[in-house]
């Protein structure tokens, strides 16, 4: 006799409601309903990961060393947590079509184990800290201005200015350093950052008004801007190229759009770069351009 | 004397109760408006977040119909909403996505809760007859009502738009964006007020469940629901302050003068020298940070606020559909206390990227990945509860199952963000969407939803109908998961938060039907919910009336009339176990032991679910 048939209150509304335990196909269903949707997820992620043609992944390969070391821890815990979620689900599912097939009367009356418990507890715990203390040396890498490459400590090429909705980008006249303070022969460009490539480069992050951020999805950079606050931030392309460079910050209905880019170049157009901003901006009207640029030399 | 004796003497106290409680003089405004009885004051929050949920769930489609459909009218709503033409315009987007969250945390997730559930509840599982405080108690739900109140104006101001959090300096000056004007101001002193609901709750909260246990309730005799309560009050007290004095702060910043008190004003978070819009340069010292610092450090811990109590319930709930107690009681009651410990030191993930002392990242990683494990010991233990139990699938139990498979999901992502280096490209994409979704959404929404089954009869009297809850779980859940889960995705491949129109920068352009099919997955979502809504509504009046135990669960709650009169209990009731003595052998006649349940085994003490194990 099960115990079900015992323990009827016998209340108005009668059935009682724990005890419809569904037939055998609802319960099948169930369980492969839960099990299911796991191996969905886990299929869709392999396809996104692998068929990289669909754009479901990252937009690229890291266009720098130390970004290729974010996609590397990144893996690092995808393989780990990747290997929970299977396992959890493998569990989830298991227990569920034991406990709802189980052909005994009663449940297992346990209250559990201390030593489940303190397995369940530790091994995480150790791999949590593994994760963490191994993240270290990157993030210092990143952030931490000492451990910066010291060509980039020393000559910041540019400054970053945000605005709504915009970037405003300052360089140093061509021989100069970037000063805190604009000087009168600064050059200035609009939503294209200019930067050579295989230099560890660092630039000057400001904003003007309201807070943003200065994400460069293939270079796996973000650093927000925040008014009042000069942040320095340093990349070392290794690739070239035209790159987006977006915000990341929502700073107002024009958030969406402050679209500009990065342009990673060799060495020798970066100065051509530079030297034809100057050329531009002492154009007087009357010379043409290349008439000012020479006399510059 | 066996528990069906009980039940049967009970049977007929029923009327007793309904005949000797129901019908106190007291007038409709008394009884339904300004009721001072925890159970009404529970059910007018479960009503009014239900409500609100529907209008976030609206909100919701709007900003996904913008990232589907960019700039074309939206139907149903676009003629109603937006401007001409029916389209979305950026302005209204930003604003869309901020009230949606507001809506939805301080207008569903926190209320329901500590409001709807934590009212109706506390005083019945622990034995008590009300809350220790009524009148506070009916305050608090009336202090939700200004709250929505500022909230509306907020949009009749045209919407407050700085994201529901609010940054500095986007938020603090009026100039900065469309929305910062009057409609900031409302927003801010609508948050306020529902820090005065929620703390009003939490107060009577730890004081009820503190002094008025029933005789024999001891702390670890206490359900796991009462436990999560009471962690989250005393969260919701600790935390609170710092949310409101920062608001007030805001507040202050924005003060805006004219005549001769032209240009008082407060520059907590407004450095000197900005110009935004060609407005004159600000004069400061301030600093925007300290409005992050003090947000999440509130924050932060709201995000337990908003799941704690949903771990509670859903242990309970899965208890009793296993027939099993729940494994490790004591690990479960310890990792909720860590979980709220750890909650108050992590609040600088959410900063990694913001410019702060790169130092404090390394810290605030080492606390943040700690804090996942607490979050699998819990998941462990769930897992432990099903193992061996007797399962039926009914509404609860597909709602309890799902619950901890979402939250595995959004526990694991959050790893991923707890790690600086990655978090530096992922902060602020949908990968970060995606994670709090599957916990706030995934995780204790569908505890919530599992709850009103649960509790329901309790309530009304009365169930919910099994079929239709059925439907509406399957729904969600597809719906959900094919919303949420590609997310991930586009996070990875780098799409931004808060954009009205990703598609203008060219690494996003393909991205577009990816964000199709989520659409039409959420849309699938919404619609399900009028099923929630409609069974819910229906079978108040409709539903199969039941008993006072109807899923032969062991709780104080189960031991009174349903719905329970006012003063809750016909008999006082007396604890003699913990809650979780289901399938116990020493009991051969039923494999549920309530914890009211006087009888004693025939020769063996009772067990002490706190000394079972461990
Ligand atoms: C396993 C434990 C968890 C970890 C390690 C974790 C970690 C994180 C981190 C690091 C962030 C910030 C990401 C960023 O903005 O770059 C975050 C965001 C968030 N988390 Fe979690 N989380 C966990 C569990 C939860 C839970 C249980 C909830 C809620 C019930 C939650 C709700 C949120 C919310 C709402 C946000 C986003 C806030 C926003 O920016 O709007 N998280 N989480
Ligand atoms: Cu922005
Ligand atoms: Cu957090």
């Amino acid at each position: 006799m099960s115990s079900a048939k015992v323990a009827k209150p016998g209340k108005p509304g009668g059935e009682n409601l724990v005890f419809q335990r569904g037939g055998f196909t609802v319960r099948k269903f169930w369980c492969a309903f839960f099990v299911f949707w796991p191996i969905v997820a886990i299929i869709y992620s392999l396809i996104s990961s692998l068929v990289p043609s669909l754009g479901w992944w990252f937009p690229g390969p890291s266009v720098t060393e130390l970004g290729q070391r974010i996609d590397n821890l990144f893996y690092l815990i995808l393989y780990i947590v990747t290997a929970v979620f299977i396992g959890t689900q493998i569990a989830m599912g298991y227990v569920l079509w034991r406990a709802s097939h189980s052909k005994d009367e009663r449940a297992w009356f346990s209250h559990g184990s201390h030593s489940l418990e303190v397995i369940w507890s530790v091994v995480p715990s150790v791999i949590l800290l593994f994760l963490a203390l191994y993240q270290m040396d990157v993030w210092a890498l990143f952030r931490v201005q000492a451990y910066f490459p010291k060509e980039a400590r020393d000559a910041p090429i540019a400054e970053v200015t945000a605005r709504q909705f915009e970037w405003r980008i300052r360089y140093p006249a061509p021989g100069k350093k970037l000063q805190l303070k604009p000087q009168p022969d600064d050059l200035y460009d609009v939503n294209d950052l200019h930067a050579p490539i295989n230099r560890a480069v660092m630039i000057q992050l400001r904003s003007e008004d309201v807070q943003h951020s200065f994400f460069l999805p293939h270079l796996r950079v973000k650093q927000d801007a925040i008014p009042g606050q000069i942040i320095p931030i340093w990349f070392k392309a290794e690739k070239q190229g035209i790159f987006e460079l977006t915000c990341a910050e929502l700073c107002g209905w024009g958030h969406y759009k402050m679209r500009a880019q990065l342009t990673a170049e060799r060495e020798v157009e970066f100065e051509a770069y530079l030297k034809k901003l100057q050329a531009d901006q002492n154009y007087d009207g009357h010379a043409t351009p290349s008439a000012v640029a020479k006399k510059d030399e | 004397m066996s528990a069906a004796g009980v039940a049967q003497e009970h049977g007929h106290a029923d009327e007793h109760a309904q005949g000797a409680h129901g019908h106190h003089e007291q007038s409709f405004i008394q009884k339904y408006v300004f009721s001072t009885d925890h159970k009404m004051i529970g059910k007018q929050f479960l009503f009014t977040t239900l409500l609100m949920l529907m209008l976030g769930g609206a909100l919701a489609l709007g900003v996904r119909w913008q990232l589907a459909f960019p700039w074309t009218s939206m139907p149903i709503f676009g003629p109603l909403f937006a401007n001409a033409g029916g389209q979305i315009s950026p302005e209204f987007y930003t604003m869309l996505f901020t009230m949606h969250a507001t809506v939805m945390i301080f207008l569903v997730i926190i209320p329901v809760l500590a409001g709807a559930f934590g009212n109706f509840l506390i005083p019945l599982m622990i034995g008590a007859d009300d809350m220790a405080f009524p009148v506070l108690n009916m305050l608090s739900y009336w202090f939700m009502i200004p709250a929505i109140f500022c909230f509306g104006m907020s949009f009749y101001f045209g919407g407050a738009a700085s994201g529901w959090t609010s940054y500095a300096v986007l938020a603090d000056l009026r100039a900065a964006a469309p929305g910062s004007g009057s409609a900031q101001t409302m927003w801010l002193m609508g948050v306020t007020f529902v820090g005065v609901s929620s703390m009003m709750g939490s107060v009577n909260y730890m004081t009820t469940i503190i002094n008025m246990r029933a005789p024999g309730m001891t702390l670890f005799r206490m359900p796991l629901t009462i436990w999560a309560m009471l962690i989250t009050a005393i969260l919701q007290a600790f935390a609170l302050p710092v949310l409101t004095a920062a608001g007030f702060m805001q507040l202050f910043d924005r003060l805006a003068f004219g005549g001769w008190l032209e240009g008082i004003h407060t520059v907590f978070f407004i450095p000197a020298g900005l110009v935004v819009n060609n407005t004159d340069p600000t004069v400061g010292g301030g600093q925007p940070l300290l409005w992050q610092h003090l947000f999440w450090f509130y924050s932060h811990p709201a995000v337990y606020i908003m799941l704690l109590p949903a771990m509670g319930m859903t242990s309970d709930m899965l208890a009793c559909m296993c027939r099993k107690p729940i494994f490790g009681y004591k690990p479960m009651v310890y990792s909720m206390s860590a979980i709220a410990g750890l909650g108050f030191i992590v609040w600088g993930h959410h900063m990694f990227t913001s410019g702060m002392n790169p130092a404090l990242g390394m810290t605030f990683m080492v606390s943040t990945v700690m804090i996942a494990l607490p979050s699998a010991v819990k998941v462990f233990n769930w897992i432990g509860t099903i193992w061996g139990g007797r399962l039926q699938f009914n509404t609860v139990t597909l709602h309890c199952v799902g619950f901890v498979s979402m939250f595995i999901v959004g526990g694991l992502s959050g790893i991923f963000m707890a790690a600086v280096p990655v978090d530096i490209y992922i902060h602020d994409t949908y990968i970060i969407v995606a994670h709090f979704h599957y916990v706030v959404f995934g995780t204790t929404m569908f505890g919530v939803f599992g709850a009103i089954q649960f509790w329901f009869p309790k309530m009304f009297g009365r169930k919910m109908n099994e079929t239709v809850g059925k439907w509406h779980f399957l729904l969600t859940y597809i719906g959900f998961n094919g919303a949420f889960f590609p997310m991930h995705m586009l996070g990875i491949a780098g799409f931004p938060r808060r954009y009205a129109d990703p598609y203008v920068h060219p690494y996003l352009e393909h991205l577009l039907p990816l964000n199709q099919f989520i659409t039409i997955s959420a849309m699938i979502m919404g619609f399900a919910q009028f099923l929630l809504l409609g069974n819910f509504l229906i079978s108040i009046f409709r539903g199969e009336k039941t008993g006072r135990n109807p899923w032969n669960a062991n709780g104080l709650e189960w031991a009174a009339p349903s719905p329970p009169g006012h003063g809750n209990f016909d008999v006082p009731p007396v604890c003699f176990r913990g809650p979780y003595e289901y399938s116990n052998p020493n009991r051969a006649d039923q494999d549920f032991w309530m914890q009211t349940d006087p009888t004693r085994p025939p020769k063996n003490p009772p067990e002490d679910p706190a000394h079972g194990h461990s």
